[in-house]
């Protein structure tokens, strides 16, 4: 069974094509959906066709299943229509997938449960990614309000942390909300 | 009690109504919070509502009755109570291939039968099929261009080359050479004007002055079985619709438009379709176009049924569905006026007595009979002359 993936996100396309492989499917393609991707689809006579929903070259991509003479009968999207969990758990995950001659369902399912589970993991890494840049830019604040304190006032680190620790509990606030404020103000008073 | 409601749209000027319903607190006076989903493909679009993820979409009007008749993906009954605009489209081309036009660009948009057969003129110059982007199979714009094509015997099927892409992409597509020209909402048009990339050829407004646009489409079930929040919605719309067509209001609502998680766009480009003030060729000076594109004014919102059909008789021309009896009511039933009049009883909206109308038959403005108020319906004229009476489908259909 040929799998194409279109996605212009290198990363999530791997993850999927990963899942895919591990669960014994082995003539995947992935194409970005840029330029002539309709035309080198075409090509590739896929049987089944995955797209993250977000992707604006959607329409293009239904466009085609309709007209295209190499890729006739488009019979189903998100597989079974009828089968309405599936079918919320692919929107929420992001994917769509388009079966492009006729495969049994029962081929299908099995395609689109992995990738919906897939996509649900690649969400997970990227919130995790954010997270850990988040954390990661934080800590530069914070790091940068401490050596704002420990020049202004004399202090060393571990007092410095300490002095934004106990400004934050007493405001209610997150350190770094502290810090943020406390680089600014500097700013504004014309740096350290 | 506030009610929540979540509706996608497509990042577009003619978004203006649902945006301002909820940005200057219309939606919020009638107990509505709205969660305005930005989605950037009409297929997504559909399916967040058909699978309802949404309760109501900003919808081409060709689509919800293609989504009710089982042409696009999944079939499900869609009613539309309301238009959310009427015309805003502008189809540009290739500064290379609109060299072939008529030089004045002022005069070309003025005589779209003139330009249409010098179009077709130009096509048997260019040594290929031009490539037009349209945004849907089943758009308004796609409907309007086979229209104005179909007009000078260019057949769009076989004499060019119709290819669909997102409006957002439509700008960088003409740039890599990837189309000749598109016919998309504003901004778009008016973006590759700026850019230096394109040029104004045709003006929606100017084919079917009037011409149906977006519509606010709801599963009809849900319609059915949520007859409060929908009625309050409309009411809504209808006062966030005049606050639009208020030239007063325009800049601001080209600014709210401008925003990241609306259209993204340069709020002086928007501000163009707004204000009815069109630039068709980069460094020229604008072009008046007062009915450019309308909220509110002349009963724009009302789902008159005959609009609908007139939709169908052009999906039936193209042959992408068979005429029948049965086909016919689907298509026309997906325009809701009962719902309409229902939800605005108690308003001060003027009312149209019918819900059917011949189209193209009003050639200047026009005073008619209105359950309330005074109703006066601007030119709906076709710019080829043809009128379209909804009773005479078959003959309609034959005089092609």
């Amino acid at each position: 069974m040929r799998i194409v993936i279109i996605d212009d996100s290198g990363l999530r396309a791997t993850v999927l094509e990963e899942g895919l492989r591990e669960a014994g499917y082995d003539d995947i393609h992935i194409v970005p959906p840029r330029g002539g991707f309709v035309a080198r689809l075409e090509r590739m006579a896929p049987d089944v066709v995955l797209m993250d929903l977000g992707s604006p070259s959607r329409d293009t991509l239904e466009e085609m299943l309709t007209v295209s003479r190499a890729l006739a009968r488009p019979i189903a999207m998100f597989v079974d229509q009828s089968d309405e969990s599936m079918i919320g758990a692919a929107i929420d995950a992001g994917v769509s997938a388009y079966v492009v001659d006729g495969l049994r369902k029962e081929r299908v399912k099995p395609v689109l449960e992995l990738a919906v589970r897939r996509f649900n993991a690649f969400a997970r890494l990227q919130s995790e990614l954010d997270e850990a840049r988040t954390a990661l830019s934080d800590r530069k604040i914070i790091d940068r309000a401490k050596s704002i304190l420990m020049s202004q006032r004399g202090l060393g680190e571990p007092e410095a942390y300490a002095l934004l620790r106990s400004s934050a509990m007493n405001q209610g606030k997150k350190i770094v909300d502290v810090a943020q404020a406390l680089i600014t103000a500097s700013d504004l008073l014309g740096g350290m | 009690m506030t009610t929540d409601l979540r509706i996608a749209f497509l990042p577009l000027t003619d978004v203006a109504v649902l945006a301002v319903a909820r940005e200057r607190g219309f939606a919020e006076e009638e107990g509505l919070h709205l969660d305005l989903v930005r989605t950037t493909s009409w297929a997504t679009l559909r399916d967040r509502l058909v699978f309802g993820q949404v309760q109501a979409a900003h919808m081409l009007a060709p689509l919800a009755v293609a989504v009710t008749l089982g042409l696009s993906q999944q079939a499900a009954p869609l009613s539309a109570p309301y238009k959310l605009n009427v015309n805003g489209n502008m189809l540009v081309m290739a500064s290379e291939f609109a060299q072939a036009l008529a030089p004045d660009v002022a005069a070309r948009l003025d005589d779209p039968l003139g330009t249409a057969h010098d179009f077709a003129t130009a096509i048997g110059l260019w040594k290929r099929k031009p490539v037009i982007g349209v945004v849907h199979r089943y758009s308004s714009h796609a409907v309007m261009l086979r229209y104005w094509l179909a007009s000078a015997g260019v057949d769009p099927d076989r004499d060019v080359i119709l290819r669909v892409l997102p409006p957002s992409l439509t700008v960088e597509a003409i740039r890599a050479g990837e189309i000749d020209g598109f016919i998309a909402g504003e901004p778009w048009g008016s973006a590759a004007v700026d850019a230096g990339l394109a040029e104004g050829v045709a003006i929606g407004e100017r084919i079917w002055r009037r011409g149906v646009e977006k519509v606010l489409a709801f599963r009809t079930p849900w319609l059915e079985e949520n007859p409060d929040s929908v009625d309050r919605l409309l009411r809504a719309l209808v006062r966030a619709g005049a606050w639009c067509d208020d030239p007063d209001h325009h800049e601001a609502l080209a600014h709210l438009l401008s925003q990241p998680h609306y259209v993204d766009q340069p709020a002086d480009l928007i501000l163009r379709a707004l204000s009815g003030r069109i630039v068709p060729r980069v460094d020229m000076a604008p072009l008046s176009m007062p009915d450019f594109m309308l909220f509110s004014r002349e009963a724009t919102p009302f789902p008159w049924r005959s609009q609908a059909l007139w939709i169908y008789s052009q999906l039936v021309r193209w042959k992408m569905v068979d005429h029948s009896a049965e086909n016919a009511a689907k298509a026309a039933s997906v325009f809701r006026p009962d719902i309409f009049r229902r939800a605005l009883a108690d308003s001060d909206v003027a009312m149209p007595g019918a819900s059917m109308k011949v189209e193209g038959a009003v050639a200047s403005p026009l005073a008619v009979g209105s359950k309330r108020g005074e109703l006066t319906l601007g030119p709906d004229s076709f710019f080829d002359g043809r009128v379209f009476d909804p009773e005479r489908i078959e003959d309609f259909l034959a005089s092609f």
